[in-house]
C-alpha cells in the first residue's frame, strides 16, 4: 500500500475514534467545568450504554429503540448516583474522588453480575462497506463520526444559546452569585451530572456495533477521556474538543505507520508537557 | 466478637462438609451398626475431603474462559464424587479469582497453599498468569501446580518440577502438526497475526519455525496487545502477496478484529486460517463473521457434536451441560469455550488416577514427592468418559501431553471438521527435563 494510502487510513482511524472521544471526553470536561468535581465513573457511563444498547436491541430486535432508552437509562443512573452519592458528600473535590472510584467498582460488578463477562455484540443498524482505492473500510464508522459531529454541534447549541445553558455558564463561573441570581444550582448540578453521562452513553452506544459490550470497556473510555480534558484545558469544551481529535489523529497516524504502543506514548508524553508547559491545559483558565 | 464469628463459620463449615460428604456417611459415623453396604461404600466417599484448589480467571479479560473452566470443573467434581471420590474421599473445590492477573495470580497461589491449605492448586488458564505464579510460588511452597494453558512454558522446562500440564497440548505440538497441512493446502506465504505475550510469541516463533522448516515464508509478524479494541491501523503491515492470514486473537476484542478484517480486505482476501481461540465463547452467527465463511479453523475439540461423535465426548458434553452447537443448555446464546475446557475435566480426572496410584493422603514433602514421581512415569491416558478430547500420550520428563487435533471449516455459519492430526504428528524435539531436578 502506498504512503498515501497508510496515511489515509490514519487520518480516517483517526478522525472517527477522535470524534467518539471527544463525545465521551465534553461529558467529563462538562461535569468537571460546572461542577468542580472529578468523575472517575464517567467511562462507567460509556460502558452502560454500550452494555444497556445491547439490552435493548437484542429485546426489540433493532438497533434504533437502543439509541434512545440505553441513554435515558444511563441518565438515570447518573441522576441516582447525584442524588444519593455526590449531593450527600455535598460535591467536595476529594471525597468525590474517592466516592467514584467506588461508584466505578459497583457499576463494573453489578454489570458482570448480571450480564456476564462476554463480549456481545450488536449488529450495525446500517452496514455497507466503502471501498477506496488501498483498503475497505466500514460505512457505519463513518455513520458514527458524522453523528458523533453533530452531536458536538448540538451540545455547542445547548451551551450558548439555552436556559440551561446560561445556567450551566453561570454556576461555573461563580455558583454562590449564581445561586444568588435565582440559578438553581442544585438542579444544574443534577443536570449537568445527567448530561456528562448521556454524552458518555450515546458514545458506548454508537461504538457498540464496533466494538462489543464489555465489562471492563470503560476503563479505554475514561483514560482517553482525561487525556483529551487535561491537554485541552480543565472546564474548556473548545479545548477538550480540539485535543480529542488531535489525540484520535496522532494515534490513528502513528498507529499505522509505526506501531499503536508508540502511538500510547507519544499521547502520553503530550499530556506530561502539556502539564509541564502549561498546567491549566491548552486552553485552559488561568486561574484554578 | 472474633470468637464468635469463628464459631459461626465452623459450624457453617462443618453443616457444608455433612451436606457434601452425604448424610449418609454422617449416621454411619455416630451410628456404626447402621453401616453402609459395600455397594454403596464404592459410590459414596467418605473420610477427610480431598481439597483442590482451583486458580480461576472469574474476572479480567479471562473471564469467559473462566466461566466455562469453573463450569467444567464443577461438572468434573460433582461426577468424581457420585463415582466413589478420589481414592474414596469426597472431593471438594476451592475455587479462587485471580482477575486473569499475573500480581493477582501469584496471591492466589500463597492464599490457596497456606491459607485455604489445600492439596493441589490447578486450573489456570492464561499462560502470563502462569509464568508469574508457576515457577517461584509453586516451587517455593513446594505444592503441585497443574495448568490448563496450552502455552509452551511446561514443557519448555523453564517451570520447575511442581509444575504439570496432563489435560490439554501445547501450543508448540498444535502448530508443530498444523502448520505443514497449512502451507500444503492453503498456501506457503504466510503473515502470523497474535497477541503480544508469552502466548502469543509461542505462537511466533514455534509456528514461524516450522513455515520455514516446511518450505513456506513467513510474510510478516503482526503482533497486537491482547487489551487492544480496534484493529483496522494493524492491518497495513499485511503484505498484499500474502496468500494465508495466520490468526490468533485472545480477550474481547476477537470479534471486532475478525469483522474489521472483512472489512479491510473485502472480496481480495487472502486465505485465512485462525485459531479457534479468536472465537471461544462466539457465536459463529454474529453480526460480521460471514467473513470467515469458507476459512479454517483449528480446534482441540470440536465444538459443534457432529464433530466428533465418540460416545465418551457425547457423555462429556451433556455432563458440563453443551448442547449440540457448543453452547450452553439454559442460554443458547451462551456459547462455550469448548477447545479449552475439556483441558480441566481431563486434569481433575489425572488427579484422580495419580492420587490413587501413588498412595497420596495429605500435603507434605513424602506425599507430594509420590504424586510428582507417579504422575512423571505415566506414559498414557486412555481415551474414555475421563479423556473424551482423545487419547494423550504424556512424556514425563517435559510433564506436558500431547493429543490429537481438529481442522475444521466455516461452512453455512458452522464449523465442520475436515480434518483430523495424530499425536504423532505435534511430536517434537524434546528441550526439558524436570526430572532432573531435586524435589
Amino acid at each position: 500500500m502506498s504512503f498515501t494510502g497508510h496515511l489515509f487510513l490514519g487520518l480516517l482511524e483517526g478522525g472517527v475514534s477522535g470524534l467518539v472521544i471527544a463525545l465521551t471526553a465534553m461529558g467529563l470536561s462538562l461535569v468537571f467545568g460546572v461542577m468542580r468535581i472529578v468523575n472517575v465513573a464517567h467511562g462507567e457511563f460509556f460502558m452502560l450504554g454500550a452494555v444497556f444498547a445491547w439490552y435493548f436491541s437484542s429485546l426489540t430486535g433493532s438497533f434504533y429503540p437502543a439509541l434512545v432508552a440505553a441513554p435515558i437509562s444511563v441518565a438515570l443512573v447518573a441522576l441516582l448516583a447525584d442524588r444519593f452519592i455526590l449531593r450527600p458528600i455535598r460535591y467536595a473535590p476529594e471525597p468525590t474522588i474517592v466516592a467514584t472510584i467506588g461508584l466505578l467498582y459497583i457499576l463494573q460488578q453489578l454489570v458482570l453480575t448480571f450480564y456476564g463477562p462476554y463480549a456481545r455484540p450488536v449488529a450495525a443498524p446500517i452496514y455497507f462497506r466503502v471501498d477506496f482505492p488501498w483498503f475497505g473500510y466500514s460505512g457505519y464508522k463513518l455513520v458514527v463520526a458524522a453523528l458523533a459531529a453533530l452531536l458536538l454541534a448540538a451540545l455547542w447549541l445547548v451551551v450558548t444559546r439555552t436556559r440551561l445553558g446560561l445556567y450551566m455558564r453561570a454556576t461555573q463561573q461563580d455558583r454562590e452569585i449564581a445561586q444568588a441570581f435565582g440559578v438553581p444550582t442544585e438542579r444544574v448540578y443534577a443536570a449537568a451530572f445527567a448530561l456528562g453521562a448521556v454524552l458518555a452513553a450515546i458514545a458506548g452506544v454508537l461504538i457498540v456495533p464496533v466494538q462489543q459490550a464489555h465489562y471492563l470497556m470503560g476503563l479505554d473510555a475514561l483514560l482517553l477521556s482525561f487525556m483529551a480534558v487535561i491537554i485541552g484545558g480543565v472546564g474548556s469544551l473548545t479545548g477538550t474538543l480540539v485535543a480529542a481529535l488531535f489525540i484520535g489523529l496522532i494515534d490513528g497516524v502513528m498507529s499505522v505507520f509505526f506501531t499503536p504502543t508508540l502511538a500510547k506514548i507519544v499521547a502520553s508524553l503530550l499530556v506530561a508537557f502539556v502539564l509541564v508547559l502549561k498546567p491549566m491545559g491548552l486552553f485552559g483558565e488561568d486561574r484554578l | 466478637m472474633s470468637a464468635r464469628r469463628i464459631t459461626r463459620r465452623e459450624a457453617m463449615k462443618a453443616a457444608g462438609a455433612l451436606v457434601g460428604a452425604g448424610v449418609l456417611t454422617g449416621i454411619s459415623g455416630t451410628l456404626p451398626t447402621l453401616a453402609p453396604t459395600a455397594a454403596a461404600q464404592a459410590s459414596t466417599p467418605s473420610g477427610k475431603t480431598l481439597r483442590i484448589g482451583f486458580q480461576v480467571h472469574r474476572t479480567g479479560i479471562g473471564a469467559v474462559y473462566g466461566a466455562w473452566y469453573e463450569k467444567t470443573a464443577n461438572a468434573a467434581v460433582q461426577y468424581i464424587n457420585e463415582t466413589g471420590g478420589i481414592a474414596g474421599r469426597p472431593v471438594e473445590l476451592v475455587a479462587e479469582d485471580d482477575g486473569t492477573d499475573p500480581k493477582r495470580g501469584v496471591e492466589v497461589v500463597e492464599k490457596l497453599a497456606q491459607q485455604a491449605k489445600v492439596d493441589f492448586i490447578f486450573g489456570t488458564l492464561f499462560s502470563n498468569v502462569v509464568i508469574a505464579a508457576a515457577p517461584p510460588r509453586a516451587g517455593e511452597l513446594k505444592i503441585p501446580y497443574l495448568v490448563v494453558s496450552e502455552g509452551y512454558h511446561v514443557p519448555s522446562g523453564k517451570m520447575n518440577r511442581y509444575v504439570f500440564q496432563p489435560g490439554i497440548t501445547d501450543v508448540h505440538a498444535q502448530v508443530t502438526a498444523l502448520v505443514p497441512w497449512i502451507v500444503k493446502n492453503l498456501g506457503k506465504k504466510i503473515t502470523m497475526v497474535f497477541p503480544d505475550y508469552a502466548f502469543g510469541y509461542d505462537h511466533r516463533d514455534f509456528g514461524g519455525t516450522t513455515i520455514a522448516n516446511v518450505g513456506g515464508k513467513v510474510a510478516a509478524l503482526v503482533p497486537i496487545p491482547p487489551t487492544e479494541t480496534s484493529f483496522t491501523k494493524y492491518f497495513p503491515q499485511i503484505p498484499r502477496d500474502t496468500d494465508v492470514v495466520y490468526h490468533v486473537m485472545v480477550g474481547p476484542g476477537v470479534l471486532t478484529f475478525v469483522l474489521q478484517m472483512g472489512e479491510y480486505f473485502g472480496a481480495r482476501k487472502p486465505k485465512l486460517f485462525g485459531f479457534i481461540d479468536s472465537l471461544e465463547g462466539v457465536d459463529m452467527a454474529s453480526p460480521g463473521l460471514d467473513f470467515l465463511e469458507g476459512s479454517h479453523i483449528w480446534e482441540a475439540l470440536p465444538r459443534y457434536a457432529d464433530g466428533y461423535p465418540t460416545r465418551y465426548e457425547t457423555f462429556y458434553r451433556a455432563r458440563v451441560g453443551v448442547n449440540a452447537s457448543g453452547a450452553s443448555q439454559q442460554d443458547p446464546k451462551n456459547v462455550s469455550t469448548y477447545s479449552h475446557m475439556f483441558g480441566v475435566w481431563e486434569t481433575l480426572f489425572v488427579i484422580k488416577d495419580v492420587v490413587e496410584q501413588s498412595g497420596y493422603e495429605k500435603p507434605g514433602p513424602e506425599d507430594y514427592r509420590a504424586f510428582i514421581e507417579t504422575l512423571e512415569r505415566f506414559e498414557w491416558f486412555n481415551e474414555g468418559n475421563r479423556h473424551p478430547q482423545g487419547a494423550k500420550k504424556f512424556v514425563g520428563r517435559l510433564h506436558q501431553a500431547f493429543g490429537q487435533q481438529f481442522i475444521s471449516q466455516v461452512q453455512s455459519r458452522r464449523l465442520k471438521v475436515v480434518d483430523r492430526t495424530r499425536i504423532e504428528d505435534g511430536m517434537y524435539k524434546p528441550e526439558g527435563d524436570y526430572t532432573k531436578q531435586p524435589l
